[in-house]
């Protein structure tokens, strides 16, 4: 309706508002701290602490952005563990790279799998993501346990455990790039890439901003659907071969709640659930936001169960200030 | 013109957003009992004034007077409370809600526990309706309703709040004649218990044929208010405009060439039946009926968005009956759907993102967007079609209608076309633009495309068309030929409105597509 100005104070802090939230709750945690908080080890461990769940965000904000939403990714991260620690078990006598190697893929492929199957009924049947991924979180927490009978499988290679709890150039560096966390940056870096500047990432924004007009302007909707559901549960399954690595198990009780705290990543992020918005750096944001608080209450020694309160009230005032600051930039 | 207090003085109004003057000293009276049309281009300041008098927005400076006395209104509840009434563009049922309901949504009839009292609630409801003079179905839930009906329901509810102005906003930019006939029917009842009724329209012909003073706002000033009686279409486009328009319809030489487009019986369940004909190479085909009658989904059954269709398609002499859009764009075939804001934009993403969506193979290479190509191929549409956007990153919420449109239509024009379905074009479209996006059309016709134009809007179909396709109740009831432009409305109307039907109240027709 009218052309505002290009550079207000005010589209500017809508700009870095998530890097600002972040930068703020940094900066009361080393005052609370004391300056614990700063330190080297304790910032690679947040990282290492929020790599994993970050990577399954990057998919859900995906498929946030359609405007869906995947319940399953928690349970997938369970299944996908035993299915790839279960390959690797029985592969005994092979070489520890061929059985990590292969053991990979496969979690991977369940995860990938089983978000396909929950897309395609989405995407081809029209049912509510809600209601499919919430089934397909049951039948993949419960396949993993049948899976493994219940007992978590501990024979993995020794070499795996690089992959969960190792270093990047240990012998120069000490302890400052964990294999988990360099993993998650090169995904936020591809999906970055994927997100802004390919055909697939303006297919799916389109499909959430508008999904009639993209089926009339020729965007494969079901296709597009589809694909950010396999997209998620691949790195479900990713996440779930990682957390293997980390345990040295694959463990089917893994995972609960995931889904919840990835949601809450992208969220806190500025994706919309209505779709069609959403930001790739902002959901490594809310993870971060959710990491840090999480680390400097436990350096506080904050008991456990409030612990829990104060996260769901930052949860809450973060998407305040989001939409607060938002708001100021539209009116 | 009977001189009394005006219902309505409105004296030096001025409302300033950032980077616009959208009203600036805009005066002119209101008298009782009269229906005082109010047009202008888009951006003049017509949805400005509506919202100022809606409560929603305040002016910046400005004195209204209802019946004699100064007011001030502070809000969308004191808007009503003071007895204004609006009916805005986009109707604000609740779907799930029956029609009394939503005559009296949050203030219904209270019964002895609180609960809602039904019987009375129905009770007012029909004495309301009663006294329209409009036969409602009280039970129906409002989605059930024709767009027609729900926006006699709107209508209905700004009275059960005594309006003694109504605000209509385009209201007859979703009806068909018969419809709009109907709706004015209902108003001079209305100016008979002195109500005034303030009519936003683009549509000329409806204004000069029933209201009563009519007011141009042209950028956000007043320009001249007169009386109907005393004013012609020319004039009224010229100062809308702010300079002459040669021709409303700009001349185009047909020239037609093989047929690129055949249908034959083709037929959806429960929106049309047995649609046969066929679009040659440069030539403009209208389809034309009232809401309901099947014109639309006509055009998004052969763009294959409609499911279950039966019949045949032949493009370019090929059979080919689409299952999706998709395919149908593979065979070079295009549509402009009827709802730009619902079917047609990605209206919180840039116009360049808009114009690329229908061909991104143009702006990428192996599935990567070039984004130097994308900001071109939209810079040039943008010159090209002379859509009003500083650069293409601007989000398409913020454009005009008229510009709007100009996206969706630029979005197909990268790729070669042989069909062009377009679905309304020009609804909610100024006059200014309106002409550009028929010379759009034009040039789309001289090179070559069969252009498919669905319109309501019968002196459209007669200016635009060479020939002329009219439905009514799932059937094309005719083709007319207009290559020397002489077909009349009323020969269309004769084929659009079953006889028996033409007197009755305009509860006939079902939403379109």
């Amino acid at each position: 309706m009218s052309e505002r100005p290009r550079h207000s104070v005010s589209s500017v802090l809508v700009a870095i508002r998530m890097p600002l939230i972040l930068f703020l709750l940094m900066t009361a945690s080393a005052i609370l701290t004391e300056g614990r908080f700063l330190q080297i080890d304790n910032l690679v461990n947040v990282f290492r602490q929020v790599s994993l769940e970050s990577l399954i965000a990057f998919g859900m904000t995906m498929v946030i952005v359609t405007g869906g939403i995947d319940l399953s990714v928690g349970s997938l991260v369970a299944l996908a563990g035993v299915a790839a620690a279960a390959v690797m078990e029985s592969l005994g006598t092979w070489s520890p790279t061929m059985r990590i190697a292969i053991g990979a893929v496969c979690g991977v492929m369940v995860g990938a799998t089983f978000g396909g199957l929950s897309g395609a009924v989405i995407a081809r049947l029209s049912i509510p993501p809600f209601i499919v991924t919430l089934a397909a979180m049951l039948v993949a927490r419960g396949s993993a346990f049948i899976l493994c009978g219940g007992q978590p499988v501990y024979e993995l290679p020794g070499e795996l455990m690089w992959w969960g709890r190792g270093f990047v150039l240990e012998s120069w560096l000490g302890r400052l790039l964990p294999v988990p966390v360099l993993i998650m940056a090169g995904a936020y870096l591809f999906f970055l890439f994927l997100y802004a500047r390919t055909v697939w990432g303006r297919c799916v924004i389109a499909v959430g901003s508008n999904e009639t007009a993209s089926y009339l302007a020729g965007i494969p909707v079901r296709a597009v659907k589809w694909s950010v559901y396999v997209v998620s549960g691949a790195l479900s399954g990713l996440a779930g071969v990682l957390h293997d690595a980390k345990l040295m198990a694959g463990d089917p009780k893994v995972g609960e709640m995931w889904e919840l705290n990835v949601i809450a990543a992208v969220v806190v992020g500025g994706t919309s659930l209505f779709g069609g918005r959403g930001t790739i750096s902002g959901t490594l944001a809310g993870a971060l936001i959710i990491g840090v608080l999480n680390n400097s209450l436990n350096l506080l020694h904050v008991e456990h169960f409030w612990q829990n309160v104060v996260l769901g009230l930052v949860i809450l005032g973060a998407s305040l200030l989001d939409a607060g600051l938002r708001r100021l930039n539209t009116t | 013109m009977v001189h009394t207090v005006p219902k309505v003085h409105l004296t030096g109004i001025s409302k300033r957003y950032p980077g616009v003057q959208a009203l600036e000293e805009v005066g002119f009276e209101i008298a009782t009992g009269q229906v005082h049309a109010l047009v202008g281009e888009n951006g003049a300041g017509k949805s400005t004034l509506v919202k100022i008098l809606a409560g929603v927005a305040r002016p910046d400076a400005g004195k209204i007077l209802l019946d004699g006395r100064m007011i001030e209104i502070l809000g969308a509840r004191h808007s009503a409370s003071l007895g204004i009434a609006v009916v805005h563009q986009e109707f604000s049922l609740a779907d799930d809600l029956s029609v009394a309901e939503n005559v009296f949504l949050g203030r219904w009839s209270r019964g002895r526990w609180g609960t809602v009292d039904f019987r009375t609630l129905h009770r007012r409801a029909e004495s309301l309706f009663q006294s329209l003079g409009a036969q409602l179905p009280l039970g129906i839930a409002a989605r059930d309703l024709s767009v027609a009906q729900q926006q006699m329901v709107e209508i209905a509810r700004a009275l059960s709040m005594e309006a003694r102005l109504l605000v209509l906003d385009e209201p007859s930019a979703v009806l068909s004649p018969t419809e709009v006939t109907a709706l004015f029917r209902i108003i001079r009842r209305l100016t008979a218990q002195s109500v005034s009724v303030l009519y936003v329209s683009h549509r000329l012909d409806e204004i000069l044929e029933q209201c009563n003073q009519v007011t141009v706002l042209r950028d956000g000033r007043h320009v001249s208010t007169r009386e109907v009686a005393e004013a012609s279409r020319e004039q009224l486009i010229r100062e809308m405009v702010g300079r002459p328009i040669n021709e409303e319809f700009p001349a185009r030489k047909s020239r037609r060439g093989e047929t690129l487009l055949r249908v034959e019986g083709l037929t959806a369940p429960r929106r049309f039946r047995d649609v046969s004909f066929e679009v040659r190479s440069g030539e403009v085909f209208a389809l034309t009926g009232l809401v309901g009658s099947g014109r639309s989904s006509v055009g998004t059954a052969v763009f294959g968005a409609v499911p279950h269709v039966k019949g045949e398609l032949f493009v370019g002499g090929t059979r080919s009956t689409f299952r999706s859009p998709r395919q149908a764009k593979r065979a070079e075939v295009a549509l402009v759907p009827e709802d730009r804001r619902r079917q047609g934009l990605l209206l919180e993403r840039s116009v360049g993102e808009n114009i690329s969506l229908a061909d991104y193979g143009a702006v990428s290479r192996f599935g990567i967007l070039r984004v130097g190509r994308e900001r071109n191929l939209a810079q040039r549409r943008i010159r090209e079609l002379q859509i009003k956007a500083i650069n293409p990153a601007v989000a398409t919420a913020t454009l005009s209608g008229g510009n709007q449109q100009k996206v969706t239509i630029a979005r197909w024009l990268g790729k070669p076309c042989r069909i062009m379905i377009l679905d309304e074009p020009t609804r909610g479209v100024d006059v200014g633009a309106r002409t550009e996006i028929y010379s759009i059309i034009n040039k789309l016709a001289s090179r070559g495309t069969a252009v498919i134009l669905i319109t309501s809007e019968l002196s459209e179909a007669i200016g635009m068309a060479d020939r002329i396709g009219v439905m009514a109740g799932g059937r094309l009831m005719g083709i007319l030929d207009n290559g020397n432009r002489s077909i009349t409305q009323k020969l269309i109307l004769e084929l659009a409105v079953p006889t028996s039907a033409r007197l009755e109240s305009p509860s006939q027709g079902e939403p379109a597509a």
